[in-house]
């Protein structure tokens, strides 16, 4: 029988805060262990939490994003369990009153757009790290950091309207973007600023019904998600091929072997005992609030690319490229202000795009080198045709690596280059006087001796004459005055 | 050595002093010490950390202000740098906090001088102070009975004349109470008044702090310098805090309820006595008396003991031998390590609590217990409020009988909470409570020692200026020699000042 | 509801509490008493008694600024029963799944 599987999503996103979400140390973990806790944040006797607004405020332009709905008043609610990375050995989370609610986030796949319905986004506090078992003597023990304890995250759930891995993979490609899009966090799986764990199950393909579901941990990279979610669904489907029926259980995926491992079963599953934090006052968010954080959105990316394709007429390809950066798409813009678009994004796709992968450079990195202001100059020059096309590649080379604007550069690098007709309308006559036989060909309908003729004038020229200009000024010449005689 | 009877005085005269020079500061932190504690301290039991060194210290670091050399004991709960922090647990065993809980910082500041540490019911979890890992406080009235509980240390000491003014804890009464039982003043403030920062959690949106005193003149001192918001502490309020400076203005016109329902049975006629005598006072004093059915105790015990123990089960969920405190020898994985630690580390009636809390937010019984007992108790809150626009404040026992025998109730866990009946709803409503003592009650007819004997009254939220106005009222009403004529022991005091 | 020595079992279970079989009896006992008195809710009119928190709710956010009271390492784990290098020690994590 044909199956197909079922998947949701939950992924944690680590807000890149300056402060932890309920205490003042230092969001910022990874130096000395154990160094920035405070009694609040190392769940000392006596200690109390208090929300911070930049935590809030990420999450709801994340919500608002996401055209979630925002709840006026949410509740922090506390998650009970035993864990030795957990100081309180409670979570802060959000529970049955989160901040945000709904949602979908819209994916492009195939050239064709997916809305993917969410259905909340919490506000909860980061757990310690605990670095597991080593031999110590004759005893093997654990060692636990609280560095990270506290550090703000948001918990992103999706509804279950995945059916292949490779939606999932793009859905956390484009969620990656979107986080560091509104600058809340790094986004970064691999660092686990971005984690997600999946709940699967399969059903006989069409029918309604869900199956059991299996939850999948331990997913830390794109490519994990969608190799381990094919490997769960592979092993499912056996599972009944064999007429056996799938156990609720959770599932840790080996990535470097892509391996499963059955980490706990139904029995084992927890009792959490959630009820409202009663430290925390309500967390009320005013419209104002909510208003002013729409209002400092930036354009979402998904409708950039589409303003972008359209705006300066360039390729859609060329918009996604651009687009999917949003201090790569600024740069476009701000040169595409002072130039032609479809010149400026041709040169930022190559030439621009080229330095930052040869270089590993970031977009800031290559503006604080060439600033938009700098490089749109150069483009109108090359529009201008003031720099034939080899010249125009040597330019960027030396605007890449030295300063100054492009007749100080040529300056520097003795590049003298003719293309006012006042400079070149005597060369062109002279040739013509001097090669009677090709001008006649070309007026009698041989337009291949042109190319002759500029060449002539180049030569002349001692090669720093504008190919283009040339050729204008010998057809306007060769057009106009026949032979008086 | 002090023969000028410092330890009698008054917090705000003995600062007075130390502030004017005519006193030395070592000398007045000492005065408790060098005079009645030498006696009383061993029998009754109320301090369990101190060094003398360290109040040498603290008084030579003494800040100048309105508290300038006055003593201060505090509940084991509340953090401090100075002596160890254990909450009369083993689980705490050793522990020293590395900061100082926001109201200590605030007394410091003020001059006050902290003495130690008192003893208490493990986590605050008792009413008699006989769950506690150093052992029962007794007692000064009669040894053979309990100063109540938890903060029974803190009464006890302040009692006996170890010092003006201590600090305790009350989520259930645990001021007010032991205050009522060991004839001092004791006063629960208004939720959010006071911060909670650094007092070691029990029933989180019951816990406050409160004052134990001799006078009402001292809490209304003590009251005006730690009530105020902390930005440490996100339940504190954010609006000022009520003046207390009228505390002496008396109480003419003010009317005071009297749910004369509430002690119809089950309560011992000492206790109503001193009610009608303490009536009496502030009508003399020309208050008027609104008599009116109240919503029965057990409503608020019940409520409570699902709200607190929830609430428990999860504050002290942090005491797993991991980050401080005790851990137990073999817990070679962490399954042991956390069950041993716990079940050695917590006292039976803490274990009690825990596992009913627990009970309470589990999986299929939430709805049914805390959430009803949360329905319950914005029920019970708006009951104080109706109450409350017939009459300015409430005139209610303390507590349902007199100091008991120790061991008389430890082996009955229900009979033990109900001792709390008359306090528990303050704190479910979040309302101010002030326990006033009224005297000695009559030797029983077992011609047992003369008991303190105290009455409760119950304001709408803020109203500590009225409480003290009513509680000051009773102090000069009640006749002003009463204690030290019927009762000769040294660490009797005037009333009156 | 009456409490059952399976429903104790469990929430000590949850509780990380052991209780000696031999005490099994005497707790439920204890629990059941207590919860039959709670029990006494159920005679109370709850209608429009909506659970609310009752935390004074004005309180500001706290705004996102780094100052304050961290410890520093040593003083953090000064009171640890067991810790090395600037780690807290705890016996092995085998069960590596933080929910
Ligand atoms: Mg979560
Ligand atoms: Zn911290």
């Amino acid at each position: 029988m044909a199956y197909e599987a079922v998947i949701g999503l939950e992924c944690h996103i680590q807000l890149s805060t300056r402060s932890k979400m309920f205490c003042d140390c230092p969001a910022a973990f990874g130096n000395q262990p154990n160094a920035n806790v405070c009694p609040v944040c190392l769940g000392l006797p006596g200690a109390l939490p208090r929300a911070n607004h930049a935590a809030v405020d990420a999450a709801l332009r994340l919500g608002l994003a996401l055209g979630c709905g925002v709840c006026n008043e949410s509740v922090f609610a506390r998650k009970n369990y035993f864990y030795p990375d957990m100081p309180k050995n409670y979570q802060i989370t959000q529970y049955d009153r989160p901040l945000c609610e709904g949602g979908a986030l819209p994916v492009r796949m195939e050239g064709a757009e997916r809305r993917f319905d969410l259905t909340r986004i919490h506000l909860e506090e980061d757990t310690g790290k605990s670095f597991h078992p080593e031999r110590h003597g004759d005893r093997p023990v654990s060692r636990v950091d609280f560095n990270r304890a506290g550090v703000p995250l948001l918990e992103l759930v999706t509804e279950p309207v995945f059916h292949e891995p490779a939606e999932c993979a793009a859905f956390l490609t484009e969620l990656r973007r979107l986080v560091r899009w509104l600058q809340i966090s790094e986004g970064d799986m691999e660092k686990g600023h971005l984690r997600c764990d999946a709940n699967v199950s399969i059903r006989p393909a069409g029918s309604g019904g869900l199956g059991t579901k299996t939850e999948l941990k331990n997913l830390n990279s794109i490519r994990g998600v969608e190799r381990g979610l094919a490997a769960e669904i592979a092993r499912q489907r056996g599972v009944l091929a064999l007429g056996g029926t799938v156990e609720q259980s959770t599932l840790l995926y080996d990535a470097d072997h892509d391996k499963l491992a059955v980490m706990r079963s139904k029995e084992h599953a927890h009792d959490y005992r959630y009820f409202p934090e009663p430290d925390l006052p309500t967390l009320r968010v005013s419209a104002a609030w909510i208003e002013d954080a729409r209002a400092r959105l930036p354009e979402l990316p998904w409708k950039r690319a589409a303003r972008l394709e359209a705006q300066y007429g360039i390729p859609a390809y060329d918009a996604a490229v651009i687009g999917d950066q949003r201090e790569l798409a600024d740069y476009f813009e701000a040169c595409a202000a002072l130039a032609d678009g479809k010149l400026a994004s041709n040169w930022v796709m190559t030439e621009v795009m080229r330095v930052l992968k040869d270089r590993g450079w970031s977009v800031t990195r290559w503006s604080e080198r060439v600033s938009a202001a700098r490089m749109g100059a150069f483009l109108e020059r090359v529009a201008a045709r003031e720099l034939p096309g080899p010249l125009a590649k040597q330019m960027f080379a030396w605007m890449t690596d030295e300063d100054g604007d492009v007749p100080a550069l040529l300056e520097r690098h003795g590049v003298r280059v003719q293309s006012a007709a006042s400079e070149l309308l005597p060369l062109v006559r002279a040739v013509i006087a001097e090669h009677p036989g090709p001008a006649a060909q070309y007026r009698a309908g041989k337009a291949a001796t042109l190319g002759f003729l500029v060449g002539q004038v180049m030569k002349k020229s001692g090669g720093q004459a504008v190919p283009q200009a040339v050729q204008e000024l010998l057809r306007a010449e060769l057009a106009g005055g026949a032979d008086g005689e | 050595m002090s023969d000028r009877m410092l330890w009698k005085l008054p917090a705000e005269t003995l600062a007075a002093r130390v502030r004017s020079g005519a006193v030395a500061i070592e000398e007045a932190v000492e005065a408790g010490f060098d005079g009645p504690a030498r006696e009383w301290e061993p029998r009754v039991h109320a301090v369990v950390h101190t060094e003398a060194a360290a109040r040498r210290s603290a008084a030579a670091a003494a800040s100048d202000g309105p508290l300038r050399g006055v003593p201060v004991l505090l509940k084991d709960n509340l953090c401090t740098t100075d002596y160890l922090t254990t909450c009369g647990s083993k689980i705490l065993a050793g522990y020293r906090a590395p900061y100082d809980a926001t109201v200590v910082t605030r007394l410091r500041t003020a001059g006050a001088v902290v003495i130690g540490k008192g003893n208490m019911d493990e986590f605050a979890m008792g009413s008699s102070t006989e769950f506690s890992a150093y052992g029962p406080t007794r007692n000064p009235y009669d040894l053979a009975r309990v100063p109540g509980g938890s903060s029974g240390g803190p009464a006890a000491a302040v009692a006996y004349g170890l010092c003006p003014i201590a600090l305790g804890s009350d989520t259930g009464g645990s001021v007010r109470q032991p205050a009522a039982f060991c004839g001092v003043f004791g006063l629960k403030p208004t939720y959010g008044r006071f911060s909670r920062y650094g007092l070691v959690a029990f029933g989180s949106s019951l816990d406050q702090v409160g004052i134990f005193a001799r006078h009402a003149g001292d809490v209304a001192l003590v009251y005006g310098l730690l009530a105020g918001e902390d930005p440490f502490d996100a339940t504190t309020r954010r609006s000022a805090a009520p003046d207390v400076s009228g505390w002496e203005s008396g109480v003419r016109g003010l009317r005071f309820g009297w749910p004369a329902n509430l002690w119809a049975e089950g309560v011992d006629p000492a206790v109503v006595e001193g009610l009608e005598r303490a009536a009496a006072w502030l009508e003399r004093a020309g208050a008027s008396r609104v008599p009116f059915e109240f919503l029965p105790g057990e409503y608020s015990v019940a409520t409570y003991y699902l709200v607190a123990t929830a609430e428990a089960s999860s504050n002290l969920a942090r005491f797993d031998g991991v980050r401080y405190g005790f851990r137990h020898p073999e817990s070679a994985d962490l399954r042991s390590l956390y069950t041993r630690t716990r079940s050695d580390g917590f006292g039976p009636e803490v274990q009690r609590r825990i596992l009913l809390g627990t009970y309470a937010l589990s999986a299929g019984y939430y709805d049914a217990y805390y959430l009803t007992a949360q329905r319950a108790r914005a029920r019970i809150r708006r009951e104080y409020e109706t109450a409350f626009t017939r009459c300015d404040f409430m005139l209610l026992p303390a507590a349902p009988t007199l100091a008991f025998r120790i061991g008389e109730k430890t082996s009955d866990p229900l009979a033990m909470y109900l001792s709390d009946i008359f306090t528990l709803g303050a704190n479910l409503a979040g309302i101010p409570g002030l326990t006033v003592p009224v005297g000695l009650a009559p030797e029983d007819a077992a011609g047992g020692a003369r008991l303190p004997c105290a009455v409760q009254l119950l304001g709408p939220e803020d109203a500590e200026p009225i409480l003290l106005r009513a509680g000051r009222a009773i102090e000069m009403e009640g006749d002003a020699t009463r204690l030290s004529r019927d009762h000769s022991r040294e660490f009797a005091w005037p009333t009156k000042r | 509801m009456p409490i059952s020595r399976d429903d104790v079992r469990r929430i000590a279970e949850l509780a990380r509490l052991e209780i000696p079989e031999g005490q099994l009896e005497r707790m439920r006992e204890e629990l059941s008493e207590v919860i039959d008195f709670v029990a006494a809710l159920n005679r109370l009119d709850l209608t429009e008694c909506e659970p609310t928190s009752f935390a004074p709710a004005d309180a500001p956010l706290r705004e996102d600024v780094v100052n304050g009271r961290r410890l520093g390492a040593e003083v953090a784990l000064a009171a640890a029963p067991d810790r090395e290098d600037g780690f807290f020690r705890v016996p092995p994590i085998v069960e590596n799944l933080n929910p």
